[in-house]
């Protein structure tokens, strides 16, 4: 393990062991409905709160992960796990089902790559055999937490974006085979002092190119030596935003993509800007970008989880919104070191 | 990247696509206007059962309530008015569909901390504005009453 810069480089990069997305019902009408491992199309999930049903949904996601992977629990020495609710509680209480050292993690929607991240450096560094990163979010859960009661009548603006009901979890180990971590970038905040709560993309699109700049600098490696460049959820005006940031700086991203405009159909699901949530980028991580991997059908790619990491309280008072961005360099297994 | 926020700040508006404000208003005149119709049907219904003019406009507005309450229950108001914005937020349903929204929402924290505490999370500052409007009016019109009459 080395570090340049901001960027931790995998000498023995941990591989990707198992993995498992569940989606809702808005995600089961979308693109990607084939992908996840399951669809649960009652949003309740039988629940009486939303947060309990997010925390199904997290734990329905564990425990798929580990049954493809030929896991149990025990198997794990660690979870990393986060969501948008209050005091992360969607993962914590997720875990109460798990008898696995569990370690929280707030970073909004940019949640997966920080988890995924961390759990990489720490498989590498012998600390942990075999550890776990997840991340969920729910719609209706963060509607009644950052917005309005589901019932109320608002108009959503054309910036607005989608909270993604779903959840991604991906196992790491430092077997052979299989697509693997070479690389993270923690992202630093970044405030550019964007204050509508209705436009996220445009409160993280600085956060991603700043990562970026300093994942192509520390590496010496252009956006062309990658198959693809994913962002977490920038939707429609953060990843327009991303081109004209990047393009002041030189740098060109032809093969940009944004998870939360895969996940939906823009055109035709009425979800405004585009997809996002912590559950956003750790689903389409584990149902799209890693199978992808594994089946060689791309070689290497870049990964960021975008996060805006604001509160209702903090909105409130006026605040503006800050940014980060964590980023994974992801290869397939034929491509080994 | 070397940026200040006032650059950024210009790149975000262009980036960003604007609300279709005539398509808006359109919906908005006609769900409001179609509300209100409503409104004055039920009036001239009241009214035609023989009710008096001050009873058939507070039956008129408690069945309006009613109804939005009923349509806010079964998730229909809130499907009408992600097209009818204002169309549906100005009339007295719209006030309907704030109290009896948070209410349903927050059932799952109980009826007092829940239900009863966040009922009025929204319609609330309304009321309180409002009566406080009525007041300073009141004194205003107290004040000025030697001179306009009445």
């Amino acid at each position: 393990m080395r570090r340049k810069g901001d960027t931790v480089l995998f000498d023995r990069p941990p591989r990707a062991a198992a993995w498992a997305a569940v989606g809702g019902k808005k995600e089961s009408e979308g693109p990607l409905a084939d992908a996840f491992d399951l669809l649960l199309t009652d949003a309740s999930c039988g629940e009486k709160s939303w947060e309990k049903a997010e925390s199904d949904f997290a734990r329905y996601t564990l425990e798929a992960a580990l049954k493809k992977g030929g896991l149990s629990a025990a198997e794990l020495d660690g979870v990393f796990a986060g969501d948008l609710e209050f005091q992360c509680t969607a993962s914590a209480y997720a875990m109460r089902g798990f008898d696995v050292p569990y370690l929280g993690l707030y970073g909004a929607c940019s949640t997966m790559a920080e988890g995924v991240g961390l759990a990489a450096c720490m498989v590498e560094g012998g600390a942990m055999r075999r550890a776990a990163a997840m991340a969920s979010s729910h719609f209706c859960a963060a509607e009644r937490q950052f917005r309005t009661p589901l019932m109320y009548g608002g108009k959503r603006t054309p910036t607005a974006q989608w909270t993604v009901t779903g959840a991604g979890a991906l196992v790491l180990d430092a077997a052979p085979g299989g697509p693997r971590v070479q690389a993270v970038t923690f992202g630093r905040v970044r405030d550019y002092n964007v204050t509508d709560i209705n436009n996220m993309g445009a409160a993280m699109a600085p956060a991603a190119c700043e990562t970026i700049l300093n994942y192509l600098a520390d590496t010496g490696r252009t956006p062309e030596d990658f198959d693809a460049v994913y962002t977490g959820d920038l939707g429609l005006v953060g990843s327009r935003l991303l081109a004209q940031l990047l393009e002041r700086e030189g740098v060109r991203l032809p093969n940009h993509q944004d998870c939360g405009l895969l996940v939906y159909s823009v055109d035709s699901q009425n979800v405004q800007a585009g997809g996002s949530g912590a559950g956003c980028s750790a689903a389409v991580l584990c149902c799209h970008v890693l199978p992808l991997l594994a089946e060689g059908q791309l070689r290497r790619v870049l990964f960021l989880s975008t996060g805006a990491l604001m509160s209702q309280t903090t909105f409130l008072q006026g605040e503006s919104i800050p940014g980060i961005a964590h980023l994974l360099e992801l290869s397939s297994g034929e491509e080994g070191q | 990247m070397k940026m200040d926020n006032q650059t950024y700040d210009e790149m975000r508006k262009k980036a960003s696509p604007p609300s279709p404000v005539v398509r808006d208003c359109l919906w908005a005149f006609f769900v409001g206007g179609a509300i209100c119709c409503a409104g004055e049907g039920l009036g001239t219904l009241y009214r035609a059962l023989g009710f008096t003019l001050t009873d058939a406009g507070t039956l008129t507005s408690a069945t309006l309530v009613a109804l939005s309450g009923l349509f806010t229950a079964l998730g229909w108001y809130q499907k009408l008015a992600a097209k009818a914005g204002a169309g549906t937020l100005v009339p007295i349903t719209g006030f309907a569909n704030a109290v009896v929204s948070p209410a349903i929402e927050f059932r799952s924290e109980g009826l007092v901390p829940g239900v009863g505490a966040k009922m009025f999370i929204i319609a609330g500052p309304v009321i309180v504005y409002g009566m406080l409007a009525s007041v300073a009016w009141g004194v205003l019109y107290h004040v000025l009453r030697p001179w306009i009459g009445g």
